[in-house]
């Protein structure tokens, strides 16, 4: 056990509480501020894989932006600490047994795989070398990325602003 | 078990936090519950797609997908939040099981 693998298991265990508390919290406002753990503890698990700018990337725009939204999505949209959720036993069961199912197997195949690893590499950073990629090899999806949040942005404007029983305004 | 923290580890971490988001989906009736469940969905692909970078055949590709994943998921998000805050101003509820209405 070195430092690496401590501060590994730290993230790990910070980023599962948060996803078990985001999934079987009551209030949908705590389960908003258990998922603020996790962006922030999947953002520590990149650094730990050497992906600093992806890193970087994670906490603005999850806990800067995605999670501001649907902490907004939460106030407008209920009565936030009155909020029942909604659940059936049996249903619960089944979904119990079915997602413990997609996890046994999933965790099997990814032990029992033979990947092919590569040696490591030293850590060094990425942003320039990400940045060159996105102009050369991957220029057209990076096109298409940013034709895409033009559409969503417009999209979102006209469909949130649509007014009750009309037409958009 | 390795020795020291390996591929599968991060991969593990990365199931687990799969499950649970499968689970958000399709346990809970509220929209915006919904939608975290598949926020913690798309960051499990992102752990798969950064662990193979650092210790798979990967090169760099796999940082630029997650960088996509990231961009789609901001996209998503704001286009679900709108649609439903217009069914909330429609018919007063955000329940996923009680939006049974093509039109009024």
């Amino acid at each position: 056990m070195n430092l690496y693998d401590i501060a590994f298991y730290a993230f790990a265990a910070v980023t599962i509480a948060g996803a078990i508390g985001v999934v079987f919290s009551r209030s949908i406002v705590y389960a908003a501020f258990a998922l603020v753990f996790t962006f922030f503890g999947v953002a520590a698990i990149y650094v730990l894989l050497a992906a600093d700018f992806i890193a970087v990337t994670q906490i603005l725009l999850y806990v800067g932006g995605i999670l501001v939204l649907i902490v907004f999505g939460v106030m407008l949209t209920s009565r936030a600490y009155s909020v029942e959720i909604k659940r059936g036993v049996f249903r619960n069961a089944l979904a119990i047994i079915i997602v413990g199912a997609i996890a046994g197997t999933l965790i099997t195949v990814f032990i029992v795989t033979p990947w092919p690893l590569s040696n490591l590499s030293p850590y060094e950073e990425t942003a320039r070398p990400i940045g060159a990629l996105l102009m050369t090899q991957f220029v057209l999806p990076f096109e298409l990325a940013s034709v895409l949040l033009l559409v969503a942005l417009i999209g979102a404007v006209i469909i949130a602003r649509r007014e009750k029983g009309g037409r958009a305004q | 078990m390795a020795l020291h923290v390996g591929l599968n580890d991060f991969l593990i971490v990365s199931a687990i936090l799969f499950a649970l988001g499968i689970y958000g989906v399709i346990t809970r009736k509220n929209a915006i519950m919904v939608l975290m469940g598949i926020e913690l969905i798309l960051n499990s692909a992102n752990i798969n797609f950064i662990a193979f970078t650092r210790f798979g055949l990967m090169n760099l590709t796999g940082q630029v997908v997650a960088i996509f994943v990231i961009i789609l998921a901001a996209a998503e998000a704001a286009i679900l939040l709108a649609i439903v805050l217009n069914i909330f101003q429609q018919l007063n509820t955000v329940n996923v099981d009680e939006v049974d209405k093509l039109k009024n």
